[in-house]
């Protein structure tokens, strides 16, 4: 996209906190207006540091923060005018829910009425409309959580920040609210930018994600390009459940090459970032795609002698665990389908996998 | 069982000389003990006809006095009923030796007698006195520590120039609010720095506070002696600089701004550590979420930090002003006259005039005072809000 889109535009930014080790290194990102991008990463990958610098509230060490076309690098947080969520809810506690919200508001100089008005449409579109006289502490923390979105909201921001907003909540909720705040995000049409270190949440409610590490971007892309075609074995690793063999490469055919694994065994791979025979690589195949059904494959694919370890039952997948050159944590998942397979410990299985499911990444 | 060895020392280091207190201030059983057939004999005189009791009780008094006289009693009455009426002490100790010497079966009658020893003994006041503080269990005292008597016509307010006690209540409550009020204005930026520095500054900042806390109280009293004395540090800088003329040096010790200059520098981590402790868990989140809702430095200061520092306040304030409320040692030492507390009074009537009687009465009503004030906060705030961690 070109950059007079971009609604929100890191460019080369750099912050270090004590002037010697950087933690977030030469930033480039850029999100145009109504995208919800998601920022995954560990902890200690730059992530929060990164909507930090976009709140507000830590300054960038080098270069620029651009917000509609503005930098806002020297612009102090409370006249940005970004929502933000923050990890614990933030609630005033001494003040009501409706106080709650309201106090964005009374900060805008909004008159009472006009006030009141807001805060019960926001109330409502969270489906909290009748706790608006309730104390912070007499709510749960899934309720806490809708009050927190809603006051980020009341005050029609254009950018939206979350850090880490379902954190504390136990899973269900979690995946109730992944939903609802992607489908108020869409609704409303607000700019979201929104860090997590749950990979499911990334993929789920996002856009796009970057996918943060060391301070630096590792992927930026939408979940589906993500998770099929991570572009480096970090990513391959983080995202999702990963199988990973290392080896060299042998012979690179186009589309296509070699890996000769490091127990002398052969496999095909398609090369994403290797560049010539002889560099080592660790291969990556996610769980679903590996065949033990030889008639899937080609006649002439390269298949891996294995051996079961462990079968566990999860209800609708089937997962396994195989030795496979000298990997003991090869994990294999199949559909629960009345045909499916099932593998029993201590059995010898040959496996194998088309070559573009398996992807030869860096070492 | 664990318990119990506290529990015994708080008994009896606590709980028992309390309770003893209490019982001082009302107990007056001395003049029944030392005289008990005269107060029976003072039952049939009419103190408010102005006459002197008839012989009856000049010879019950001489009966009397001649056992208290070879217990030695007789002179500890006459302190007790000096507190009363001034001089009544030296008409026992004089009157000792010569009523010692009658025989009470032979000698009699006694009226003019005993008028003839010490002519205190012919004012119908003397025997009033005598009368109206004879019951064992007494309001005198009380009443004297508010600035009252007990008199023959009942409680009567103290001739002018003996009411200070009310005074110096009052002056106790006003000091310790002033200085509970400046501490609160010291202490405040001093526990938000060290709540919101980074650690290693705030540790700094933090022993320089402890440091004064650790230092015996007689020394900084003594430094503060030093400091505003008109000789001292302040005013000698003062008129060298040119600002105060040598002849005009200010009056800032042994009165009352010297009192709460001293006090404030003394209770001031009382102030600072329940605040700081309370700032400290207000996480910097609720800040940066009100900024980022839009709100400016200092509305986020006033609506959001401060309400929640609240407790801190009070908590800090209940132990300053009980603590200043009693406060003893500073006082006496830069306070000179018009900034003692009323705990000054208690030590005097215990070490000096040795009348107990009325500064158990003091001491008992200070104790009250207290834990009105207390019961009061407990309502209008909420002790549930005080957080001392």
């Amino acid at each position: 996209m070109s950059n007079d889109a971009a609604f929100v535009e890191f460019q080369r930014v750099q912050k270090s906190y004590d002037g010697e080790v950087l933690v977030v290194k030469d930033l480039n990102l850029s999100l145009p207006k109504g995208e919800f991008l998601t920022m995954l990463g560990p902890s200690g990958s730059g992530k929060t540091t990164c909507l930090m610098m976009l709140a507000g509230f830590e300054t960038a060490t080098h270069g620029e923060i651009m917000l509609d076309g503005r930098p806002i690098n020297n612009i102090p947080p409370h006249k940005r005018g970004i929502g933000m969520v923050f990890q614990n809810y933030a609630l005033f506690p001494h003040m009501t829910v409706a106080e709650n919200l309201s106090f964005p508001l009374e900060v805008r100089k909004m008159g009472k009425d006009q006030r009141e008005e807001k805060v019960k449409r926001a109330l409502d579109m969270v489906q909290m409309g009748a706790f608006g006289s309730r104390r912070p502490a007499q709510l749960s923390g899934g309720q806490q959580q809708r009050i927190a979105l809603a006051r980020a909201l009341v005050f029609e921001p254009e950018l939206v920040l979350m850090d880490e907003p379902l954190g504390a909540l136990d899973k269900q909720l979690r995946e109730h609210m992944q939903f609802e705040i992607t489908r108020l995000a869409h609704e409303l049409g607000i700019t979201t930018v929104y860090v997590t270190h749950d990979q499911t949440e990334a993929l789920t409610m996002s856009d796009r994600v970057a996918v943060f590490d060391d301070g630096r971007i590792q992927q930026l892309a939408p979940p589906d390009l993500l998770y099929e075609e991570p572009e480096n074995s970090f990513v391959a690793q983080f995202i999702g459940e990963n199988n990973t063999l290392e080896g060299v490469v042998k012979s690179i055919d186009g589309d296509s090459c070699v890996v000769a694994l490091d127990d002398g065994s052969e496999i095909d791979a398609k090369p994403v970032n290797v560049h010539k025979a002889g560099d080592r690589t660790k291969v990556s195949i996610r769980p679903e795609r590996v065949e033990f059904n030889k008639e899937r494959l080609h006649a002439d694919a390269h298949t891996l002698k294995a051996t079961v370890k462990e079968f566990i039952y999860m209800g609708d997948v089937f997962r396994f665990r195989l030795s496979v050159a000298g990997n003991d944590e090869f994990i294999i998942k199949t559909r629960n389908a009345p045909d499916a397979v099932k593998l029993q410990p201590g059995q010898e299985v040959e496996i194998g996998w088309l070559a573009h499911d398996c992807r030869a990444l860096d070492a | 069982m664990l318990v119990a060895p506290l529990l015994l020392f708080v008994l009896f280091s606590f709980i028992v000389p309390i309770a003893s207190m209490l019982f001082r201030s009302v107990e007056n059983g001395i003049v029944q003990d030392t005289l008990p057939l005269t107060v029976e004999a003072l039952q049939n005189w009419d103190e408010t006809t102005g006459e002197l009791p008839d012989e009856a009780v000049y010879d019950a008094f001489v009966r009397d006095m001649i056992v208290a006289i070879d217990n030695k009693t007789h002179t500890r009455l006459g302190s007790r009923l000096n507190y009363e009426e001034t001089g009544m002490s030296s008409m026992f100790r004089r009157s000792g030796r010569k009523l010692g010497k009658m025989d009470p079966e032979t000698d009699g009658p006694f009226k003019d007698q005993v008028i003839e020893i010490h002519d205190g003994w012919g004012d119908p006041n003397t025997w009033a006195v005598i009368k109206t503080h004879s019951p064992a269990v007494t309001n005198g005292y009380f009443l004297n520590a508010v600035d009252m008597r007990r008199t023959p016509e009942g409680a009567q307010s103290q001739p002018e120039d003996k009411q200070i006690l009310i005074k110096l209540f009052g002056r106790t409550l006003f000091m310790s609010l002033v200085i509970t009020g400046s501490c609160i204005l010291l202490a405040y930026p001093v526990s938000y720095l060290l709540a919101n520095l980074p650690m290693r500054v705030s540790n700094l900042l933090m022993i320089l506070v402890l440091l004064p806390f650790w230092t015996s109280l007689l020394v900084r009293t003594s430094a503060w002696k030093v400091m505003l004395q008109q000789q001292g540090v302040i005013n000698e800088t003062l008129v060298w600089l040119g600002l105060v003329a040598d002849d005009a040096r200010l009056v800032i010790i042994n009165n009352q701004i010297g009192t709460i200059v001293a006090m404030t520098h003394i209770l001031l981590p009382f102030m600072i550590l329940p605040m700081y402790s309370v700032m400290q868990t207000i996480p910097p989140t609720y800040t940066r979420a009100a900024k980022s809702m839009g709100a400016t430095n200092w509305t986020t200061f006033w609506r959001i930090y401060f309400p929640q520092s609240i407790p801190g306040i009070g908590a800090g304030s209940i132990l300053v002003f009980i603590l200043a409320i009693g406060y003893y040692i500073t006082p006496e030492i830069v306070g000179g006259t018009k900034g003692v507390f009323i705990s000054n009074r208690i030590a005097y009537h215990i070490s000096s005039s040795l009348n107990w009687g009325l500064a158990a009465a003091l001491g008992t009503i200070l104790l009250a005072v207290v834990m009105l004030l207390y019961w009061c906060y407990d309502k209008i705030v909420g002790i549930d809000n005080v957080k001392l961690g």
